[in-house]
């Protein structure tokens, strides 16, 4: 690793929120509201085919018929969202760029402030960057390189633009416009993402990595993702995220559409720290995401694996579809919530093809006063001879005003399944962080390490970049959660 | 380097030592010996600043600086060191990641840089080897699964790696078979020197038979009764903590 445990825990403890500023590009911004006229503006906007503004309007119908009753099931009450007030286009006014000159310096020096450059450091790091700056690209490197193996990697617009076949194909195939009410507002309203094709056989060479910001006053982020492994095919993605501190809720609908067809892989990682609010619980992101893959074919795998640290509201279920046989989806995840955060996450596994294998390993950390649950579906369907789900969801305390939660659910339709379930719910001891402190330890750095070793088993499981910058994220300040 | 005067201490307003003296000073090994239930453990948590015990009285003076007011990662920062009777097992992290980061953290309390990774390979390799410290224990999460006797041995590794000026091992020898006390009494024979300290706080004088301490300071009832040489030591063995006890209700009466 680049930077040892010490010196990530040394930095970053008693940070508050550090990447809260903002960046002053010139937007266009669409007014508030959302009717038809809207859809229409953004698809035209964007130079869209008839059959895509055709499926945001259906998606449009959608979400004004599931936003008639907003869900309820989630372990927190939904705070009142006026979609009406909401604007649904920004982007940055300077489009067309032939080379890294040509960006706006204000942008660059908001990737440096993150720690993103886009040049040289990431060409060493091995990493291809599809850097979103809200909803429109700003720039897209490692294009030539992937070309030459045939991988498309590059904005849903482009990839619109040129792959509209392959777009139309699967745009929707896992997440339907009709899912669910967030995934139906997005579907409409879609600014941007990303779009990732491997084909058959080909073993992507490098991480792919998008980062994304949101970054315009009341302008809520829609980003549609889609990636697609052929047959034989491996990609690993890592999303990444950080907000600039605002005092007004943002609001944010992702979705994520991950197929893998037969013996193919796909690795999608997350590092989530969008502004979570103040102390008091003003303020703060709600992530509202849809994400989820099929396992299409035989042998073939998805692999989620999540830290979640930001957001005032994380509601998010990371699932897969395991249609063919041999199948294996993976869901590890890290939530840690304080203050007032709140996180209702968890995973769906889909059995439907036989000795199709699953495992769920979910670590919650909860401080302050913030509530933390895990929701989980295991389903297998009665075709799907074998299936084996492993489970292990546990959760950390810190402090006495904090709540963790585990709502497992487990629909078996086949006798031949076996099932595991395992649960534990904890608080760091005294005794270990007295025993810390005694090898010249003070308390923070004593929970950092405690937790970090905590969630060391999800963690082991993100790329090398990410697994540094995940362990920063959990060695926040903790101040006066223990003890 | 350590003057311990009238110390008193308290665990939920119980007073367990009630006037502990005691000078320690480098180059020296002093064993402290009593019954069950003396204020032998309680005695070596109130240095470490355990915050469970409350000090009720008295003072404690390391190396000219008042023990008493420093949190106890200060103190260990400033060279003291306890070896745990039940040291805590801590799930997920690795037990070099652990040594690394407490190393470092102490060496930049007293202005040294943090050692480089090669560096510190160098010096967990020299010391494992001088404890007779399993090489593969390092990689494991810290103390996690490890036997008893691994988790005292991994104790006497922290405390090669650390280089204490005083080190304390609480009943270090407690649940050690024969192999395994010699082992850790070898590591501590070879890392004493004219510059650091050594208190040792047993029950039984068997550790004592492999780590030959110059004094020998008997507690009860939360003082310090006799202190001798370690004659002192064979003579617990041979007649029991009874005659002490005796001898001591004798003189107050």
């Amino acid at each position: 690793m680049p930077t040892t445990d010490q010196d990530i825990l040394q930095k970053y403890s008693d940070q508050e929120y550090e990447f809260g500023f903002e960046t002053r590009v010139e937007m266009e911004i669409l007014p508030p509201g959302l009717n038809e006229e809207t859809v229409r503006f953004i698809s035209a906007k964007k130079e869209e085919p008839e059959w895509l503004l055709q499926w945001r309007l259906k998606g449009l119908e959608h979400f004004r018929r599931l936003s008639q009753e907003m869900p309820e099931w989630q372990n927190f009450k939904l705070p009142h969202i006026d979609f009406q007030a909401i604007s649904y286009y920004a982007a940055p006014k300077k489009r067309k760029l032939n080379s890294l000159d040509e960006v706006d310096p204000e942008i660059l020096a908001t990737f440096e402030k993150l720690g993103i450059p886009l040049e040289e450091q990431k060409v060493l790091a091995g990493v291809a960057v599809d850097a979103v700056m809200d909803s429109v690209s700003v720039k897209t490197t490692f294009q030539e390189k992937l070309r030459e193996k045939g991988i498309i990697f590059c904005s849903m617009g482009e990839a619109i633009k040129n792959h509209p076949d392959l777009v139309k194909k699967y745009l929707g195939s896992v997440v339907p416009y009709s899912d669910n009410v967030f995934a139906a507002l997005n579907a409409a309203v879609f600014s941007d993402g990303s779009f990732c094709y491997v084909p058959k056989g080909v073993r992507c060479p490098m991480e792919l990595s998008t980062y994304f910001r949101i970054n315009a006053s009341n302008t809520g982020q829609f980003e549609r993702t889609l990636i697609i492994a052929e047959e034989g095919a491996y990609v690993s993605y890592l999303e990444g995220c950080t907000a600039p501190k605002r005092d007004e809720n943002q609001l944010h609908a992702a979705v994520v559409e991950l197929i893998a067809l037969d013996h193919a892989e796909i690795k999608y990682s997350t590092v989530q720290n969008w502004f979570p609010g103040d102390k008091n619980g003003n303020g703060g992101v709600f992530n509202f995401v849809t994400k989820r893959g099929i396992c299409k074919g035989p042998h073939s795998k998805i692999s989620w694996t999540q830290v979640e640290t930001g957001s005032a509201i994380t509601w998010k279920y990371p699932s897969v579809i395991l249609q063919g046989d041999y199948s294996v989806g993976e869901f590890y995840s890290v939530a840690m919530t304080r203050n007032h955060q709140i996180a209702d996450t968890g995973t769906k596994m889909i059995h439907l093809g036989k000795h199709t294998r699953s495992r769920i390993i979910s670590k919650g950390i909860s401080a302050g006063y913030s509530q933390n649950s895990y929701r989980g579906q295991v389903r297998v369907g009665p075709r799907a001879d074998y299936a084996r789900n492993f489970t292990q969801c546990d959760s950390l305390l810190l402090g006495d005003k904090c709540g963790a939660h585990t709502f497992p659910y487990i629909d078996c339709q086949n006798p031949t399944a076996i099932l595991e379930h395992e649960a534990t719910t904890s608080k760091i001891a005294e005794d270990q962080i007295f025993y810390l402190n005694q090898r010249g330890l003070d308390t923070e750095k004593a929970v950092a390490l405690i937790v970090n070793g905590y969630a060391r088993e999800v963690l082991n499981n993100l790329p090398m970049e990410f697994a540094v910058e995940a362990q920063k994220l959990l060695a926040i300040s903790l101040d006066g959660s223990v003890g | 380097m350590l003057q311990i005067k009238n110390l008193q201490a308290s665990v939920n307003g119980e007073p367990i030592l009630k006037g502990v003296d005691l000078e320690v000073k480098a180059g020296e090994i002093h064993a402290i010996m009593g019954p069950n239930g003396s204020g032998k453990s309680t005695l070596a948590s109130v240095l470490a600043g355990n915050e469970l015990y409350e000090v009720t009285g008295g003072e404690v003076w390391f190396e000219g600086k008042n023990l008493l007011e420093m949190a106890p990662e200060i103190r260990a920062r400033e060279g003291l060191f306890m070896a745990f009777q039940y040291p805590v097992e801590i799930p997920g992290v690795s037990n070099i990641n652990f040594l690394k980061t407490a190393l470092a953290e102490i060496r930049e309390h007293r202005g040294l840089p943090p050692l480089s990774a090669k560096e510190f390979m160098q010096r967990l390799k020299e010391k494992q080897e001088l404890v007779e410290f399993n090489a593969s224990l390092v990689n494991r999460s810290l103390n996690e699964g490890f036997s008893g006797g691994e988790k005292k041995r991994n104790e006497i590794l922290q405390l090669a790696m650390l280089e204490p000026k005083l080190a304390i091992l609480d009943e270090t020898d407690s649940g050690l078979d024969i192999d395994a006390l010699r082992i850790v009494a070898n590591g501590v024979n070879k890392l004493r020197s004219k510059d650091n300290a050594f208190i040792i706080i047993t029950h039984y004088q068997r550790l004592l038979q492999y780590i030959i301490p110059d004094y020998v300071h008997v507690l009860y009832d939360g003082r310090i009764i006799k202190s001798g040489t370690k004659e002192l030591a064979y003579e617990l063995e041979e007649k029991g903590y009874d005659w002490i006890k005796e001898s001591v209700q004798a003189s107050l009466s």
